[in-house]
Order: structure tokens, then sequence, then C-alpha cells
């Protein structure tokens, strides 16, 4: 069992799992989205991002493309929550919210591809 | 790409640090309460706690913001402020080590020298080694416009390059040209590539360039150096197009200057870049001459003299080394004694022809006191001692490197000369010299050579009235040049290369055929007269209309002064 291994398809997988998270719910209801988990959610995304950088062969480009997508998604995501909050100083209304779960819905499916792609590899490299 | 993809995994772990603090950073003062002005409690948002970070961490320090801190946040803010300063020291300190790492240098090195030969969108040669050689090879090719790329071990040499005065760029990367991956960086598959020239001072390294390149792209020319004939005949074996073997040419050409000054001189004016200054012939004295050095090039010396029936006497310090002839005179040749003893007073001339300058330009002044009308040849080993042997008034300098170099760029940029000089007779001194002065005739003071191929992309005009039918001599476009530019002499035709045959100096009256190959030498006005009939139909047209109206006048003339003579 290699470690690093352990670790990457970990970070990977709880990016998914945890934007996931944020992502169910009634998508205008305020309540059902928590900002701690989107922060965990960016955190973890962009650990994610970086552990796949300097792999040279061409899955490992499809999926450090994947990641950064979903970071573009989620960051799009706090920008939206972070302008709609203190820029304009409003309650966080359900057209903001629904952008907000939108965008990182949108991340979901970038992270879904990747533990995909790290599955198809796992079981190419079984064979 | 690849440098980057090699910073990127170096970075790995600082990057996942930097993250990490800054998230723990963010997530800490949003879970600490604090208290606004009015003491009322409140939690920081994200937005401000990642804001408060972006500035600490960076060590800009804008003050406690929105409301001045609890002590309790200022303790978290204490660890905040030092864990990241220490995470942003260790990405930056990375990065600076990453930068200054050997291997990552030669990376980038490489992958600019990389875009730059992909830059390169047309014809372009590999030059494998940048001694004197390949100095004189990629100046050579600059100065008739081609493109060269330029591979040597020695770093020192490609810095040298890059300060070489060169009218185009020429990439240079400084690896071992015996890894294939060097070639294949100089853009050894590239389609633009033209060929390969190998002349490193190593035989070995010069014979895996052929491999690899015969390897990997067959079909491209390759032309090498070898000193060693076991090796040339290796490299033969694989389908090396050419094998320069810088003895035997260099002792060929020695004993072609000897023997048929009027040859060496043709060559020299052909092989020059266009527009140098034509030289002076030389003339040789027949009788006795004194080879000083009985090295690798006094052998071939001596073997192409005896073959020409030159009388010669060796000077050598280690005759029993080098294998010399039995009446061989042991000494330097550097010091009067030797040469006394060999001689020197009775003899045509000296070839100073070992390996070291110094000791050849002794020779040349000691032979000259003691004989002034001494005909002198000297071999010049290294290119900085130019200025030396210009100065020391030599007859014939013989440089290796320069040899070589213009006998490859001669093969490559013009094989229709290449192959006029390999026909040159040998034994036909009278034919040579008539040749040596109607050359210096055609071009005047400088040297200028060109071809004329009769194809339809090459020659349109003229493809299409040969190939309608048209009767059109070598006298035609040559009358018409001589006629435009108003010159004393017409251009030369030097040699006209069929399907089968090969002719050297053409008559004039040779009937023009489809495909014929035609090398010129004359003045570039002349060029571009030819050039000009030989693409535009009207011109031609009236060229040939020309022609025939002088012949019809010529007839006249005659006839006109037949019948007053029969009136008279």
């Amino acid at each position: 069992m290699n470690l690093q291994k352990v670790f990457f398809a970990f970070f990977i997988m709880l990016a998914l799992t945890l934007n996931f998270g944020f992502v169910m719910g009634d998508i205008q209801n305020p309540a059902h989205h928590h900002i701690y988990e989107l922060f965990a959610a960016l955190v973890v995304s962009l650990i994610a991002t970086v552990m796949k950088f300097g792999d040279r062969t061409h899955m490992g480009a499809v999926l450090l493309a994947a990641s950064l997508v979903a970071d573009l998604q989620l960051i799009g995501a706090a920008v939206v929550w972070g302008i709609a909050v203190h820029v304009l100083e409003t309650e966080l209304s359900g057209g903001f919210m629904s952008s907000i779960v939108s965008l990182s819905g949108g991340a979901v499916v970038a992270n879904v591809i990747s533990v995909v792609l790290l599955i198809i590899e796992t079981v190419q490299a079984r064979r | 790409m690849h440098v980057f993809v090699l910073a990127l995994r170096r970075l790995r772990g600082p990057l996942i640090s930097l993250i990490s603090v800054y998230a723990i950073a963010v997530l800490g003062l949003t879970l600490i309460p604090g208290v606004d002005q009015d003491g009322n409690p409140v939690r920081m948002d994200f937005f401000h706690a990642f804001y408060f970070v972006s500035f600490t961490g960076s060590t800009i320090g804008f003050g406690e913001l929105p409301y001045p801190f609890t002590a309790g946040q200022r303790f978290w803010v204490i660890l905040c402020i030092y864990f990241s300063v220490i995470a942003w020291l260790y990405t930056i300190g990375r990065g600076i080590a990453l930068a200054q790492e050997p291997a990552f240098r030669q990376a980038v090195t490489r992958g600019g020298f990389e875009r730059a030969v992909n830059r390169i969108h047309e014809r372009f040669y590999i030059i494998c080694g940048y001694g004197d050689t390949g100095r004189l090879l990629v100046d050579g090719f600059t100065a008739r416009g081609t493109r060269t790329i330029v591979i040597d071990k020695e770093q020192q040499r490609i810095n040298d390059l890059a300060l070489a005065a060169l009218e185009i760029y020429v990439p240079g990367l400084c690896a071992d040209a015996e890894h294939p991956d060097s070639l294949l960086s100089a853009g050894l598959m590239d389609i633009h590539c033209a060929g390969v020239i190998a002349v490193t001072s190593s035989d070995q390294v010069n014979l895996k360039v052929a491999i690899t390149s015969k390897l990997l792209h067959p079909e491209l020319p390759v032309i090498c150096r070898s000193e060693i004939h076991d090796v040339g005949i290796n490299m033969e074996s694989f389908g090396t197009d050419d094998i320069v073997n810088p003895f035997d040419i260099f002792a060929d050409r020695l004993a072609t200057a000897l023997h048929s000054p009027a040859n060496y001189i043709i060559r020299r004016w052909l092989t020059s870049p266009a527009g140098t200054q034509l030289s002076e012939p030389l003339f040789p004295p027949r009788g006795r001459w004194i080879l000083c050095g009985y090295g690798r090039f006094g052998k071939a010396v001596d073997r192409f003299l005896s073959f020409e029936g030159v009388e010669a006497t060796v000077v050598e310090l280690d005759p029993k080394q080098t294998d010399a002839p039995y009446n061989t005179i042991v000494g330097r040749g550097t010091e009067a004694v030797t040469l006394r003893e060999a001689n020197v007073e009775q003899t045509a001339g000296i070839i100073a022809g070992t390996d070291d300058d110094t000791n050849n330009l002794s020779i040349i002044m000691t032979a000259r006191e003691i004989n002034p009308d001494l005909f002198i040849v000297a071999r010049q080993n290294r290119q900085r001692n130019s200025a030396l042997f210009e100065a020391a008034n030599v007859h014939i300098v013989m440089q290796r490197s320069d040899i070589i170099a213009r006998t490859i760029i001669t093969r490559i940029v013009n094989p229709l000369l290449a192959e006029f000089l390999d026909k040159l007779p040998d034994n036909d001194p009278e034919w040579s010299n008539t040749l040596a002065s109607r050359i210096s005739g055609a071009c005047g003071d400088y040297t200028y050579t060109w071809n004329l191929i009769l194809t339809r992309s090459r020659s349109p005009a003229l493809a299409v009235s040969l190939y309608q039918g048209a009767e059109i001599t070598l006298s035609v476009i040559l009358d018409e040049a001589q006629k435009c530019t108003g010159e004393k002499a017409s251009p030369l035709p030097l040699l006209l290369k069929r399907e089968k045959e090969t002719v050297m100096l053409p008559e004039t009256a040779t009937v023009l055929q489809h495909g014929d190959q035609l090398l010129f030498c004359g003045t570039p006005s002349a060029d571009n007269r030819i050039t000009w009939i030989a693409g535009n139909l009207n011109a031609l047209e009236s060229a040939i209309e020309g022609a025939a109206d002088d012949a019809a006048t010529q007839i006249d003339r005659e006839q006109t002064a037949a019948s007053s003579l029969r009136a008279k």
C-alpha cells in the first residue's frame, strides 16, 4: 500500500463528499447550506488540485483539469456569497442562495468526473 | 511544458502547507468570539477572516479589522502570523532552490532551445560539434542564408556561439550529441530538417550520430567526419551519405595545389562565398620538396606526392614511432641544422606540416632565412592563429577545418558545383589554366556561381517553350545576358547535367532540353537576366528573336561582303 496514493484518493473523494453535502437540500433555503461546509469543500478541493500537480500522463492532465473546474466553481460560489452579504449588505435571499448552490452543484459534477477517472485508473492498474 | 510540470511537482509540498495554514487560520478566526465597539459578542465572518489572514500572512498588517480584537483572538493571531510567515518562507525558499538547481536550469534551457527549433519554418541543418570546422560551417551556411542548429558538449563553445556576430539566429544546445535525445531536441524528426552534419573531434560520437539519424530518420542525408578509415567504412555500411576524412581531403588538396595549381585556384574561387574577391593564381616550382612532420597528415601528403611523382625529403623528430622512410632526416625542422641537412638551399619548396602551429611558423621563418626563394606551404591547425599565418606571408596556407567546411558546404548547398569540382581533370595543366582564365574573365573580380534548372517550377518560360518543341541553344541565353548587362564576357556555363550524361563546359551550340541542370559562373547581374528570361515568356521570345535577327544580320553581312567581293 502506498501512503501517497491513500492521501491522493482521500482528498479527491473528500472533495466530492463535502461538496455534495453542501449542495444537498432545498436550493433556495439558506438554512440547508452552511458556510462552513462550503469553506471545507473549497479548502479540500484546493489541496486536491495541488496533489494532482506534476503528473505528466494524459489521465493526470484530465484529473487536474477537472479539479481546476471544481475550484473555479467553488470560488465563484464563495465570491457570490461574499458580495451578497458584505458588498450589497442584503440578507441572503433565495435568489443568491440558489446561484451559490447551483455553482457548487457544477463543482459536484467536476468532482464526480475526478472520482470516476480515479476509479478507471485504479481498475486499469489492477490488470 | 515539461519544465512547468517539473516545477509544480516540486512545489506540491509547500503549496499544500500554505493552503492548510491559511485554511486553519481562517477557520480559527471565524470560530473565536469577539466583540464589536459596543461590547456585543460577534463572530468574524469568512470574508473578513480571509482578508485579515491575507494581509497578515504577507506581513503587510493593516491592523485589527473590523473591530479591535479580544485577548483570545490575539492569542490565535500570534500563532497565525508565525505559521503563515513560515509557510511563505518555505514556499519561496523551495521555489528559489528549484530555480537554482542545475537539472531544472538545464530543463529550462532545453525547453527554450526546443521552442527556438520549433519556430524555424525553413530548411535547416543540424551541426554536431562547434570546433573550428563547425564554426566555419555555421558561418558558411549563414552567409548563404541557410539555417543551422548547433549541438556541442562544451558550454564554453555554446557561449561563443551566442556571442558570435551571425546575421541569422543559430540555436545552440550544450549536450552530448551521442545521446539520441539531443538530436531529437535539435529537431531531427522535424519536417524542416534537411540533414545532419557530424564534425565533432571524436569519431565514435560522429558514428553514433550517423547511426541515430539513419535509424530514426532514414531519408535524411548525413555527412560525417571520420579520421579513422575503419570507422569510415563502418559509417558507410549503414548508408551515411558522405564521409569526410580530413587527412585524405587535406592531403589531396595539398597535392592538387602543388601539382596542378590552376585546379587548386579554381576550387578556391568557386567554393568561396559569393562576392569574394578572386585571389591571384600561384605557381609552385617543380623539383624536390621538404616535408616536415610525418604524422597522419604527413603520411597522407607523402602518399599523394609520390603518386604525383614529386620527390620529397621527410624531416621527422621521431622516425621510429611514425614509421618514416629510411632516409628521413631526424629533427623538428625548426632548427637550421636539420634544414641544412635536408639541403634546404637546393629545394623548390617546403611543407611545414606538423600538428603544432608554433613549430610550423618557426620552420617557415628558419627555412626562409636560409633560402629566401623557397615556396612555402604551411599547415595551420588552429583557426585562432590566422593572423599569424597571414603575417608570415606564406604562399599557401592550408587549414584543415577550412577545407573540410568548404567541402561539406559545397556538397550540400551546391551539389552541381561539387560534381564539377570532382570531375576536374588532374593531369591537364593547360586545360586547367585556360579554364581559370575563362572563369576570371566571366566573373570579373568577384566570385559568383548559380544554377539554372529547366523544370516547370524553377524556370517556367524556358520549360514551356522547350515542351512546345522550341529549339533553344545555350548561346541564346548567354548572348542575351551579355547584351543586357553590357559586360565584356558572357557568363560561363561550367556543367550541364542531364538524365544520364554530365557534360563539363558545355558548348554554346548545345540545344537545351527539359530537365537540364546547368551550373554557371559570371556576375550577379547576368544571373538576374538569365533568371528573368527563364521565367518570363515574352522576354524569352524576344531573346530568341534577337538571336535569330543577329544570325540573319550576320548572314546578310557575309552575303554583302561576298557580293561586293564578287563585284570587285
